[in-house]
């Protein structure tokens, strides 16, 4: 593929980017995001949207997140690696935001259009309960009746996030049909909205979904490359050599890269989850082992059988265990500008472990991937490189998993 | 008879035409196919299988994961197909599914393969006209009809993009919802089959929450098809090996209800 003028002008106005993205669904939803899309667009040009936008990200979600080199952890890694090597480590605090990693942002900037769109009932979808938390956050706070619908599996596997969902007001709705996991909530918040398109707002949770939602989940998540690329300017007076997030539906990694993607000396890699490794079907790396088809909304990767049917993603972490990824990262794949990789469960462990010991963090298992593939890296980069990680989410939901899979007795 | 021959047809007789519809490989199809048609029914829609039938309600859903749960492949269904066409050369065949397992081999070998499998139309939920060079191209340069649907969400404004390049029939999915659930009130069916019939020449079939005999001979007074899904899957779930009878015998009932509706000529 050619290269672009610009990384940053996608979609196109029919939403695709490249081959991939676009509106692939029924009919009866169709008018809906039209009609999003509208007020989306009118909101776009409304300062007072952006306004309002921001006062809330500064006073009731806490941002800017802080910029933060990780000093220990860099010269942890440097004793493993060869003379000179050892790039600086440094991270993006999105995990200390409100609710405690950046899905916050999104829902914040979805809650404001459905206010402006006079909608009165929220649904969403949460796999390891972040998003769900996130929403029944934003729903709290502006009043809104709000539905979760999680699988019915992740209902028992994240039993404290169903908690502080219902202490914030929310019903989750256990999902049983299917594999009863992220795709399964997915398909029944699509089935409540078709049943429901007047009064509800759908506040999906990554930048996947039809057109306008990859682009405007992707919009909402930016202030967290925009906030860095100012903040990296200011403390060390130059870009990044090199980006890293974890990607589960990609909206983190967007919306650190996003605002990157013009940046020609800046490299970016995406940690996919390889579950127990690429070679089997135990892992959810939708691009490193997927393949191009339709699914909820989107054309983008997948990971489906030779038939088309979709195969259920494993993953150590919940939320990056969808069998599909937004579709902006297929087109950043495919044009090259974005390198991808995968990291298994137990790399994962181990680069949470790390992070505990060597810098006082407990990261979630999602960005202890994008840790693990920051390790690796960092060892064949030069002392004067810098890494910049999105540290998008705290590990409190996952000790249990994580001392289990450690052989510990709580 | 040639595909479009074999849907015109379907839709030229004196009363509208009944559509049934049941999944493929769930239970004994090919039997189950045959009751329908013996039934009277007009035109069969053969649902694939997929993991993900969003649109669809609880009864269909479940039967896209018994078939899949008894490996039913895509080369199961057009084999499927191609059986029922060559036992029933004159009755119309429609497969409806999901766009993945459409287009995972490309958009014209589906399209290839189901021409060759005898199939007459296709409709395809998630893929609405905005991204119709996804498939809509290849099913009509293959002379297969890309089969459209209409929702009450459909406005005027819309209408149009959504009959541009329909082909066979319009289906009006009668409420905004999953399939078989409720049933829209006869009146809102009525203005919207009126409604969409003043901009196209196209037959309108109405279906989704259709269960019963009576709510047949409703929709029959106002529309030129009724859709039956649900209901046929409900009864090749709980009958097992003699959902045949008992298929034959709902698509009978069905059957004489939209032909006595038309007959005592309430409408049209």
């Amino acid at each position: 593929m050619n290269s672009p003028n610009s990384f940053r002008t996608q979609p196109d106005d029919r939403g695709h980017f490249g081959e991939f993205g676009g509106r692939y669904v029924a009919e009866t939803l169709m008018p809906l995001i039209l009609d999003l899309e509208r007020e989306y667009r009118a909101a776009q040009a409304d300062p007072a949207f952006a306004a309002k936008f921001d006062d809330l990200m500064k006073h009731y979600v806490g941002r800017p997140s802080p910029l933060y080199f990780a000093e220990r952890l860099t010269e942890a890694l440097r004793v493993s690696s060869p003379e000179g090597r050892g790039a600086q480590v440094w991270f993006k605090r999105d995990e200390l935001n409100h609710t405690g990693a950046h899905k916050i942002n999104n829902c914040i900037g979805q809650i404001l259009l459905a206010k402006r769109m006079g909608k009165t009932r929220i649904i969403a979808e949460t796999g390891a309960g972040q998003h769900g938390v996130a929403t029944a956050t934003v729903c709290a706070r502006f009043g809104l009746p709000c539905v979760i619908y999680m699988g019915a599996e992740d209902v028992k596997r994240q039993s404290p996030n169903v908690f502080r969902m219902k202490l914030l007001g929310a019903e989750v709705v256990p999902v049983t049909s299917g594999g009863a996991t992220l795709k399964d909530a997915m398909n029944e918040g699509l089935r409540d909205w078709v049943a429901n398109v007047h009064d509800t707002f759908y506040i999906i949770g990554t930048a996947a979904g039809p057109h306008p939602y990859p682009e405007m989940v992707r919009n909402f998540q930016s202030v967290i490359g925009t906030e860095a690329r100012a903040q990296m300017l200011e403390r060390v007076g130059r870009l990044p050599d090199l980006l890293v997030a974890c990607i589960g539906g990609g909206s983190n990694a967007l919306g650190l890269f996003h605002p990157f993607l013009d940046d020609a000396d800046v490299k970016m890699l995406g940690v996919e989850a390889a579950g127990h490794g690429l070679d089997g079907d135990e892992h959810a790396a939708s691009l490193l082992g997927g393949a191009p088809g339709v699914l909820h909304g989107n054309k983008t990767y997948l990971l489906q059988d030779e038939d088309g049917q979709i195969t259920e993603g494993h993953s150590i972490s919940a939320g990056l265990d969808y069998p599909g990824i937004g579709p902006e990262h297929a087109w950043l794949k495919e044009s090259g500008r974005v390198e991808y990789t995968a990291v298994t469960d137990n790399e994962a462990l181990d680069g949470f472990q790390l992070l505990c010991r060597t810098e006082g963090i407990i990261p979630a298992l999602e960005p202890s991937h994008a840790i693990a593939a920051v390790a690796e890296r960092a060892k064949q980069m030069s002392e004067e490189d810098i890494i910049l990680m999105n540290l998008c989410g705290r590990g409190d939901k996952d000790i249990f998993t994580v001392a289990e899979k450690l052989g510990v007795e709580m | 008879m040639n595909a479009s021959n074999r849907l015109s047809s379907a839709f030229a007789k004196s009363r509208p035409a009944f559509v049934a519809f049941i999944t493929a490989g769930d239970g004994d199809t090919a039997a189950n196919l045959d009751a329908l048609v013996a039934g009277g029914a007009d035109v069969i829609e053969l649902g694939m299988p997929f993991t993900d039938p969003m649109a669809d309600g609880p009864a269909i859903q479940a039967a896209n994961l018994r078939s899949l749960g008894a490996g039913t492949t895509t080369a199961n269904v057009l084999q499927t197909a191609y059986d029922f066409r060559a036992r029933h050369p004159d009755v119309p065949l429609i497969l409806m599914g999901y766009a993945n397992p459409m287009i995972r081999r490309g958009p014209e070998w589906f399209a290839s393969a189901a021409k060759g499998a005898g199939v007459d139309g296709v409709i395809c939920v998630d893929i609405p006209p905005e991204e119709d060079d996804a498939l809509g191209p290849a099913l009509r340069e293959a002379g297969i009809a890309p089969i459209r649907l209409a929702t009450p969400t459909t406005d005027a404004a819309r209408l149009p993009a959504v009959i541009e390049g329909s082909e066979g029939f319009l289906y009006y999915v009668s409420v905004a919802g999953i399939t078989g659930k409720q049933q829209a009130a006869i009146d809102s069916i009525e203005s919207n089959v009126a409604r969409i019939k003043q901009s196209t020449d196209l037959p309108v079939a109405v279906g989704f929450g259709v269960r019963t005999p009576e709510q047949a001979a409703e929709i029959a007074r106002v529309a030129d098809g009724v859709v039956v899904g649900s209901a046929f899957i409900d009864l090749v779930e709980k009958c097992g090996k003699d959902a045949p009878a008992a298929l034959q015998e709902l698509t009978t009932a069905m059957v004489a209800a939209i032909n006595d509706a038309r007959s005592q000529g309430i409408h049209s």
